[in-house]
């Protein structure tokens, strides 16, 4: 007890110190993305689009009078290590907010972290929901802004009646795919209709897999599989769904994980029509979009460079940052939490998404078929934007939760029904 | 839609041949020829049919029906670009039935995505190759002078795409090419578009090739299933037909008439069902084998290098994986320098791979023999720390070197699709790793076996003292064995290239289950690993199912710890002395 508050009074110190120190320096800004291990393929990007969106900030003339400093750290895909490094930013490199995690666990991890030392953490990752913090800002999709919409739309347009829900077994597909399934199930579907098939992280044989499907998809109904198969298992995947012919008419894949950037190793010919939703695709024809797209090339000096969802996140979501560090006129993490929610800002295709009081934004649902050159063809836009929610409406447990951070309720799992806030201990 | 189905009453009086003909197979016995032997009855059966639908009929053939028949059908094309995904269904159904010379084209283009629009609202076609030349949609002329960013590609979906793909089908099912006439009919056959039925069976008809014929019955069969208002008897005839073809696809058609009105049907059909069922599920056993074969054919090629470093040598090598990664690298390597200097050996270029990468991984392996291991012989501790802090070196090398992205390894030709054998489905990409695997394992056997240099390597694991006591130069030996272990390591790292992802990642995945496959298969014996690798890998398949991947994989460490339990030094275990040494 008595260490904890030595602690306690420690880091308050050091934040003080932290705001003195600011005053007169540079503001630093926590990058936190895997730079080696398995992750770096999805997460190195994230690192540069950070940097350059920093060094734009820069060019306008900072902020509060003051330049901004990318703070990189390499948690290397080790989810405890991204804990340190989350403290090691706080409480040594002084942050004023943290862009950074890509996997859940990854996020579950930093999570303690966050809170205990009061950082604010974006993250830009669609994720699984069932999570509120008033720490952290959750600038990618939540379920309802992903998964709910695409199973929606091969419900309505490719009437698909039998659905393979697989995935990566962690916490993200788990969840979603329990989402899906009480879903589906409260659509009509029938239990045997479902086949929900999980595989380890960088599994690489896919035959019996997808000849499994096959088999599953040839029962006279239109079957669909929604994947939620993540990082580096996606290639062989992908290659060997296009080596046994499975194609999109007849049983297209819906992904929620694979974007431009996964598919950048793989010869999409085969693969023309399978589909993925995301918030944002490179081939989005909007001007904010094509000025980002011609930006980034420079930035990085390769005219393949591809954008990709993840990263629309971070650009709404820093750019969200500035404007309520604008708005408070000041770095004080409290004062810039209460100023975020209801704060603007542009996305790239071609709306403006706003901070919601449950640290979610809004976005519109796009969804894509993969064409033979790597790119994604809208085929499916919502009309205007959907708010991200927190705790999914479909399952039992937290179907009557509700988070709010603004006062009077200030709560990330106030119950509607009981009017009676569950606190900090159900809260993730 | 075409309610008219010609040709039904023509067919009755034919009636009682063909039951009389279906209660002779079905009492006779089960066997493989007869399945032959029945599609040769279907096919003669429904050839009597068509003639005479044909002859009935041809009076009202050539009145195709007219959908929209305001509307020209360049004015048609000109709406392509501005269309909704509903308008351009229609707009396509209205060109295909328009008889326009151009209407397979412009179909066509639109289903694979050549088809564009310009600034200046003309709609042109894009050539299939990378020259960037465009021809008018309705003309052919070859239009010149158009920049990229003038043109919007006219995008389709699925669903618009599965209506193109059966448009398209019934404008060439009278193509002169016998191939492209048995593609329609497999695409009319997935269409099952109702206004094809009368196309098709006028193609029928005219049709010698026995297998397009076959394909084309197949196809009029499907439609006519999917009809509710078809008579009966045509309906459970074309049951017969299905079960005669016998695949998955055809299950699933019979499956889906399981709501059907008719109780006649709706027997017939649950019956053909379970006939296909019963002798596809041998077939899904034998596709499991297949599929075993094919894991355990990679197993053995990510095995077989450590068979040799960590199997005949004894040494830990946990970098052997990034010894594989390298390898891919290199394939990555040789088809850009391919590409950009000498683009007509890419077809080869994977066999120009295979030595190289041989080289570069065995050159690695020189490098990590002569600077680490051979300080630490005799300290498996040091030795496994060592060499995994250098894997992990390694890995962030080519991760700064190449980027964190995969890079994309390309497929020749000869080694993407896939062809059947029975309702086997075989992979080209699989069958050349299981072949490769096996040819890298014969060679690797005859080495050390019959040439002096192997009998030198032989020698030296078996008695390292008496070796040297013989004249044998013990530490070059060991510096070869390792550039062989690793330079193997390296050929299979080709393999992997074609079916995995080629990133700084790619050796990690497979280190663990190369030392399963070692231990399981007994160290320093290269046989055991050929039959641990196969044994694995089949084992895997037939858990898959039943366990799922992940619980699978738990089964087989399980099953491993357990057997190491039993036999320590695996399944082929060395006797004699050299074991002691």
């Amino acid at each position: 007890m008595k260490l904890r508050n030595l602690a306690l009074a420690g880091s308050a110190m050091l934040m003080w110190v932290s705001a003195a120190y600011g005053a007169e320096g540079t503001i630093k800004i926590g990058v936190l993305h895997s730079l080696s291990g398995t992750m770096a393929i999805s997460e190195t990007t994230l690192k540069d689009a950070m940097l350059m969106l920093i060094d734009e900030q820069n060019k306008k003339g900072g902020l509060l009078g003051k330049q901004l400093e990318a703070v990189v750290v390499d948690p290397a895909s080790d989810w405890p290590l991204f804990a340190e490094k989350m403290r090691e930013l706080i409480s040594v490199h002084k942050v004023a907010a943290i862009f950074g995690c890509w996997t859940s666990v990854s996020r579950k991890s930093v999570l303690p972290v966050v809170e205990e030392l009061n950082g604010i953490l974006f993250y830009p990752v669609q994720y699984e929901g069932e999570e509120s913090s008033r720490n952290v800002f959750y600038t990618g999709a939540a379920p309802n802004q992903q998964a709910i919409p695409a199973v929606d739309y091969l419900m309505a347009q490719e009437k698909v009646q039998r659905w393979v829900l697989a995935g990566t077994d962690y916490v993200y597909p788990r969840t979603t795919n329990r989402i899906l399934e009480a879903y589906l199930k409260a659509k009509g579907a029938k239990a045997e209709d479902i086949m929900i098939n999980y595989t380890p992280f960088g599994h690489s044989d896919w035959q019996s897999i997808i000849s499994e499907i096959k088999t599953f998809g040839s029962a006279g109904k239109k079957t669909a599989v929604v994947s939620t198969i993540n990082g580096d298992a996606n290639v062989p995947f992908y290659k060997e769904l296009a080596a046994q012919g499975v194609k999109a008419e007849d049983i297209p894949v819906v992904a929620f994980s694979v974007g431009e950037e996964e598919l950048a190793g793989v010869d999409t010919k085969p693969l023309v029509g399978h589909l993925a939703a995301w918030n944002y695709f490179q081939s989005v024809s909007a001007p904010s979009n094509a000025a980002f797209i011609r930006q980034w090339q420079a930035y990085t000096k390769n005219t393949k460079r591809v954008t990709n969802d993840p990263m629309e996140a971070h650009y709404i979501g820093f750019n969200m940052w500035v404007k309520a560090v604008e708005k408070a006129k000041t770095l004080d993490t409290n004062a810039v939490i209460d100023a975020l929610p209801g704060i603007e800002a542009p996305n790239l295709s071609g709306g403006v998404s706003k901070m919601l009081p449950n640290h979610h934004i809004t976005k519109p649902v796009l969804i894509g078929e993969v064409q033979a050159d790597g790119q994604f063809d809208v085929v499916y836009r919502t009309n205007g934007l959907v708010p991200g929610d927190a705790w999914s409406d479909y399952l039992p447990t937290s179907a009557d939760l509700n988070a709010d951070w603004t006062k009077p309720i200030s709560c990330g799992n106030y119950n509607v029904k009981t009017k009676v806030c569950l606190g900090a201990k159900a809260m993730h | 839609m075409g309610k008219l189905v010609p040709g039904y009453g023509a067919r009755r009086k034919t009636r009682s041949v063909f039951l009389s003909l279906a209660e002779r197979h079905v009492t006779s016995v089960l066997a493989v020829w007869v399945d032959t032997i029945r599609v040769l009855f279907a096919v003669a059966a429904l050839l009597s049919f068509s003639i005479d639908t044909a002859r009935s009929q041809e009076p009202a053939v050539p009145a195709p029906p007219a959908a929209t028949a305001l509307a020209t059908p360049d004015a048609l094309v000109a709406e392509l670009p501005n269309a909704d995904f509903d308008r351009k269904g229609e707009v396509a159904e209205a060109l295909a039935s328009s008889g326009h010379p151009r209407a397979g084209q412009v179909i066509n283009a639109l289903v694979s995505g050549t088809l564009n629009g310009t600034t200046d609202g003309r709609v042109v076609i894009e050539a299939g190759d990378a020259t960037k030349t465009y021809t008018e949609a309705m003309t052919g002329t070859p239009v010149m002078g158009l920049a990229e960013d003038q043109l919007t590609r006219i995008g389709v979906n699925n669903r618009l795409r599965r209506v193109l793909r059966g448009l398209y089908a019934r404008l060439t099912l009278m193509s002169p090419d016998a191939g492209i006439r048995r593609q329609s009919a497999a695409a009319a056959f997935t269409a099952r578009d109702p206004d094809t039925l009368p196309a098709i069976e006028e193609a029928i008809a005219k049709e010698t090739v026995p297998a397009v014929q076959n394909a084309l019955a197949i196809a009029r069969a499907a439609i006519i299933l999917q009809d509710a208002a078809a008579p009966e008897f045509d309906r459970v005839a074309a049951i017969e037909i299905l079960k005669a073809r016998g695949d998955q696809d055809s299950m699933s058609l019979l499956l889906g008439l399981r709501d059907a009105e008719s109780p006649a049907v709706r027997q017939a059909a649950s019956d053909a069902a379970a006939a296909i069922e019963a002798e596809l599920s041998y077939w899904r056993a034998l596709q499991n084998v297949y599929y075993g074969l094919s894991l355990g054919s990679v197993l053995l090629l990510a095995a077989i290098g450590l068979a040799i470093t960590f199997g005949v040598m004894g040494v830990i090598n946990m970098a052997h994986g990034e010894m594989m990664m390298l390898g891919a690298y290199t394939t990555y390597v040789v088809q850009q320098i391919l590409i950009s200097s000498a683009p007509g050996l890419m077809e080869w270029s994977l066999l120009i791979a295979i030595p190289s990468a041989f080289l570069v991984a065995a050159a690695a392996g020189v490098a990590i023999e002569r600077g680490i291991i051979r300080f630490l012989y005799g300290r498996p501790l040091e030795t496994l720390l060592a060499t995994w802090g250098l894997s992990l070196v390694i890995q962030q090398g080519v991760r700064t070197i190449f980027g964190p992205t995969n890079k994309a390894v390309i497929t020749p030709g000869w080694m993407s699709g896939s062809f059947d054998a029975g309702h086997l489905q075989i992979t080209y990409s699989r069958l050349a790793i299981i072949v490769f695997s096996l040819i890298v394992f014969s060679l690797l056997i005859v080495f050390l076996k019959r040439t002096y240099s192997g009998m030198q390597m032989r020698a030296v694991t078996q008695n390292r003292r008496m070796a040297s006591a013989m004249g044998v130069r013990t530490n070059w030996v060991d510096a070869f064995t390792f550039a062989l272990g690793s330079g193997v390591a390296g050929i299979a790292g080709v393999a992997l290239s074609q079916i995995d992802n080629v990133s700084p990642n790619l050796g990690q995945t497979y280190i663990i289950d190369s030392f399963m496959v070692v231990v399981f298969g007994g160290v320093g014996y290269l046989w055991g690993t050929l039959v641990g690798a196969m044994t694995l890998g089949v084992a895997n398949k037939f858990l898959e199912p039943y366990a799922g991947a992940v619980v699978g994989k738990i089964l087989i460490l399980v099953f491993i710890i357990l057997f190491i339990q039993r036999r320590p030094r695996g399944m082929f275990a060395l006797k004699g002395r050299a074991v002691e040494a």
